[in-house]
C-alpha cells in the first residue's frame, strides 16, 4: 500500500483512514480492507455498506480514482501471486494485486516481458485493466486490455465471472475504473524479449513542429517512442523536445561482458523524498533551469544506447515518493488526446500552456495508435500530451476548464486515471459510449455496490 | 465531490440571507457548484436570494432554519443531507447586536451570544457528523477578528465570536484525519447591512473579498484564514499588547 493512506486513531467511533491519489489532492476518509483471499474479497465487497466500495492497487492514479468517500476501499495488493507462467506460450496467470515489478522479476529471467507498461512499475495488474492503461508501444501494442486473454471478475452479486475479450463486461471493465467489480486474477499475453536491457535512440527536436515532424515520419521504426516535451520554452523553441525512441536489445547488441546474464533485471533506488517538503519547490525558475539542462545534456541524435529497462520506461521509480516534492497541496495530472487532423488543437494547447508558463518538468508527447474495445479506455489514434502542474497554481482550475474546452471541440477526451478536476458536463463528449457504459453497470449492480470519488463526482 | 482545487459541487450556506455567504455560493456556482441549500428563516429575502443563485444557473433549494432552535437542527439538517452529499457547509449566520444597546438589555445580548454560538455549536456538531459520516467536505465557519481579542465598543458580539472561533478550532482538531477540513475565516470590517452605518475600520473588505479568500483557503486546505490577510499580523501585534495600553487605543 502507498504511503498516501494515513491512519488516524479512532475519532468519534469510526475507524477510517484518509485516501489520496498520487497526487496527493482531495483527501478522503474510507475503511480501508486489504482482502488476503478471495474469500475476503467477496466478505468486503458484501460488507462494505451504504456507501459502497472501491478495489485499489498502488495508488498511482493521480486523482480520485481509489478513493470512496465514507465507504470502503478494497486494497488489492495482498492477493499477489504468481499462478502461473507458461515459459514456451508467453502467457502468466496471477491475482490483480501482483505489481508489474513483481512481474518484470519473475519473468524477464525466463526470457518474457510485460506487454505494456507506463511510466511507473509499480501500478497492479488490476489497475492496468481497470485504467487501461498504455505504455511508449501504443502505436504498435496498444493498450494493457489488448493482451489480456480472460480475468475472474468478483462482481456486485458476490459472483465470480470468467470475462473475456469481445463480451460488454470486458469492455466494460477495461478502463471501467474499478466500477465494474474487483478483478482477481488476469490473465495476460507477454513480449517475448532476448535481454533485459534496451536499445535506445535519442534525438532532439528544436519546436513543436519539428517534434511532431520527427514522430509523424519514423514513429513506426521503434516499437518504444516518446518525447520529453519543455513546456516552458517560449517563442521559436515553443515546444522543444527530446525524442527517446527504442526496442529491447537483441542478444548480438550487447557487449561480451553483459552477453554472460543478459536477462537480469537491475534497477536503482534512490533515498526516498522526505516526508515533509517545504511548497514552492517547483516554480517557473527552477523548473525552467531544470529543463533547460535536460534538454541541453539530451545528445542532439544518439542511436543504439544501451539502457535498463528501469532507466528507458521508470526513470522517476527510482525515487520512492517521488510526489511529495509538490508540498502540501499535490498536484494535478493533466493528459488528453486530440485524433489525427487535429494537430492545430494540439498546438493551440501547447502554446497556450507554454505561454502561461506552468511549471511543469514531466510533460510528454506520444502518438497513440488504433485503440481498443474499453468503452471508457482512454486512447484513440492521435495525439496525446501529459503534463504535472503544481496544483496550487493561481488560477490553475479555470485555465484546465478552458483546455477541456479545446480539447473537447476538437473530438478528444482527458484521461480518468489521472482526472481530479473534470467539469462532469463534458464527459459524455469525451467518452461516447458512456452511456452503455452506465446502461450496463446498472443493470449489473443497480444498489452501487461499486463506487468511487471519481465516479461520483463525474456521474459515471 | 471536491476537486483537486478544493471546489465543491454542493454547498450548504446557513445563514441563507448572509451577504458574505451569498457572495461566497456566486462565487463557488461560476466554479463548479451545482447545488445550493440555503438555510435560514424563512423570508421573502431567503427566496429572493436563491431566485438570484438560480439565475447563475445552480440547482436551488431552501430550508427552514433557525440558529435559535438549536433542537431542531438535527431533523433540519438531516433532510439536506439525507438528499445527498454536501461538499461544503458555509457556517455564515450570525447577529452584529448593538453593544450600547444590549449592554442595557441583557436579554437582546443573550440573544447574540445565543445565535453566534451556541447555536453555531449545535448545527456545527450536526453538520460535522453527517461530514464525518460521508468522509469528506469542508465546513467553513466565518469567525471574526472581533473574537481575537475583545474591545470596549463590541465585547458582546466578540465573545460570541472568540467562543465560536475556539469552538471551531477544536472541531478542526477532532475531525482531523477523518476526510473532514474544519476551516476557520476571520474577516475583518465587512462592509454589509450588518455593518451599515457604523464607522469604517481600517482595513475594510467586502463580501466578495471574503469570497475570494475562501475560495483560495478551500484550494489550499487551510485551517485559518484572514481577510485581508494582512489582518494576522495586525492582530498578532494587538494581541499582545499590555491591557493598559490597549484600553486606550482608539479602536
Amino acid at each position: 500500500m502507498s504511503a498516501d493512506t494515513d491512519s488516524v486513531p479512532d475519532v468519534m467511533g469510526l475507524d477510517h483512514t484518509t485516501v489520496t491519489g498520487w497526487g496527493r489532492t482531495a483527501p478522503t476518509a474510507a475503511r480501508l480492507i486489504r482482502p488476503q483471499t478471495y474469500e475476503e474479497a467477496a466478505a468486503a465487497v458484501r460488507d462494505c455498506g451504504a456507501r459502497g466500495g472501491i478495489p485499489r492497487g498502488l495508488g498511482r492514479a493521480y486523482g480520485d480514482a481509489a478513493q470512496n468517500a465514507g465507504g470502503s476501499v478494497l486494497d488489492m495488493t495482498g492477493l499477489d501471486r504468481v499462478h502461473a507462467i507458461d515459459a514456451d506460450g508467453g502467457t502468466v496467470l496471477c491475482d490483480a494485486g501482483v505489481s508489474l515489478h513483481r512481474l518484470m522479476e519473475v519473468l524477464l529471467p525466463l526470457g518474457w516481458f510485460v506487454p505494456v507498461t507506463p511510466g511507473t512499475r509499480y501500478v497492479t495488474v488490476g489497475g492496468a485493466i481497470g485504467a487501461d492503461i498504455h505504455g511508449k508501444n501504443h502505436h504498435v501494442s496498444g493498450s494493457f486490455s489488448r493482451h489480456v486473454l480472460a480475468f475472474e471478475l468478483l462482481t456486485a452479486d458476490g459472483g465470480i465471472r470468467t470475462v473475456i475479450p469481445g463480451t460488454p463486461l470486458f469492455d466494460a471493465t477495461a478502463g471501467g475504473m474499478g466500477l465494474t467489480g474487483v478483478i482477481l486474477t488476469a490473465t495476460i499475453r507477454l513480449q517475448p524479449v532476448e535481454t533485459s536491457l534496451m536499445s535506445v535512440d535519442t534525438e532532439r527536436a528544436t519546436d513543436l513542429d519539428d517534434l511532431m515532424a520527427r514522430l509523424a515520419a519514423t514513429d513506426h521504426r521503434y516499437r518504444y517512442s516518446v518525447a520529453w516535451i519543455d513546456l516552458l520554452a517560449r517563442g521559436a523553441a515553443t515546444g522543444r523536445a527530446v525524442l527517446t525512441r527504442g526496442d529491447h536489445a537483441p542478444l548480438d547488441a550487447l557487449p561480451a561482458r553483459l552477453r554472460r546474464d543478459p536477462l537480469s533485471f537491475r534497477t536503482s533506488r534512490f533515498p526516498s523524498a522526505p516526508s515533509v517538503l517545504p511548497e514552492g519547490l517547483l516554480t517557473r525558475t527552477t523548473v525552467g533551469l531544470f529543463n533547460e539542462l535536460w534538454y541541453r545534456k539530451a545528445p542532439r541524435a544518439r542511436s543504439g544506447q544501451l539502457q535498463r529497462i528501469s532507466a528507458f520506461f521508470h526513470p522517476l521509480d527510482g525515487v520512492p515518493h517521488w510526489n511529495r516534492v509538490y508540498g502540501r497541496s499535490g498536484f494535478v495530472q493533466y493528459q488528453f488526446v486530440v485524433g489525427y487532423g487535429q494537430e492545430d488543437a494540439l498546438r493551440r494547447i501547447v502554446r497556450r500552456i507554454s505561454e502561461r508558463r506552468c511549471p511543469s518538468f514531466l510533460a510528454v508527447l506520444k502518438r497513440f495508435g488504433e485503440s481498443d474495445a474499453g468503452w471508457l479506455s482512454f486512447p484513440v489514434p492521435g495525439w496525446t500530451l501529459a503534463l504535472d502542474i503544481p496544483a496550487g497554481l493561481p488560477g490553475l482550475g479555470a485555465f484546465l476548464d478552458e483546455l477541456d474546452e479545446e480539447v473537447a471541440t476538437a473530438g478528444g477526451r482527458v484521461y480518468l486515471a489521472k482526472d481530479a478536476r473534470l467539469r462532469p458536463e463534458l464527459l459524455a463528449a469525451m467518452y461516447p459510449r458512456l452511456d452503455e457504459f452506465r446502461a450496463l453497470r446498472a443493470e449489473l449492480d443497480p444498489q452501487r455496490v461499486f463506487t468511487s470519488d471519481l465516479s461520483r463526482r463525474l456521474g459515471l | 465531490m471536491k476537486d483537486a482545487f478544493g471546489l465543491p459541487q454542493s454547498l450548504l450556506v446557513l445563514g441563507g440571507t448572509s451577504e458574505i455567504g451569498l457572495a461566497t455560493a456566486r462565487r463557488l456556482i461560476a466554479r463548479r457548484t451545482r447545488t445550493v441549500w440555503l438555510a435560514g428563516r424563512p423570508s421573502p429575502a431567503l427566496e429572493e436570494a436563491a431566485g438570484q443563485l438560480r439565475g447563475l444557473g445552480a440547482d436551488v433549494h431552501t430550508v427552514a432554519f433557525d440558529a435559535l432552535d438549536p433542537t431542531c437542527h438535527e431533523a433540519v439538517l438531516g433532510k439536506v443531507f439525507a438528499e445527498g452529499d454536501i461538499d461544503m457547509v458555509l457556517l455564515a449566520f450570525g447577529l452584529l447586536g448593538d453593544q450600547a444597546h444590549d449592554e442595557r438589555e441583557p436579554e437582546a445580548a443573550v440573544r447574540v451570544a445565543q445565535t453566534n454560538y451556541t447555536g453555531a455549536v449545535s448545527a456545527g456538531l450536526v453538520c460535522a457528523r453527517a461530514l464525518q459520516s460521508q468522509g469528506h467536505g469542508s465546513l467553513v465557519v466565518m469567525s471574526s477578528v472581533a473574537g481575537e481579542r475583545a474591545r470596549r465598543a463590541n465585547f458582546i458580539y466578540g465573545s460570541s465570536k472568540a467562543g465560536l472561533d475556539a469552538f471551531a478550532q477544536g472541531l478542526g482538531d477532532a475531525l482531523h484525519g477523518t476526510g473532514v477540513h474544519v476551516m476557520v475565516v476571520r474577516p475583518g470590517f465587512v462592509r454589509t447591512r450588518m455593518t451599515a452605518g457604523l464607522p469604517e475600520a481600517p482595513l475594510a473588505t467586502t463580501p466578495e473579498a471574503v469570497a475570494t479568500a475562501v475560495e483560495l483557503g478551500l484550494r489550499r486546505r487551510s485551517e485559518t484564514v484572514w481577510v485581508p490577510g494582512a489582518l494576522r499580523v495586525v492582530m498578532s501585534a494587538l494581541r499582545h499588547l499590555p491591557r493598559g495600553m490597549f484600553r486606550r487605543l482608539p479602536i
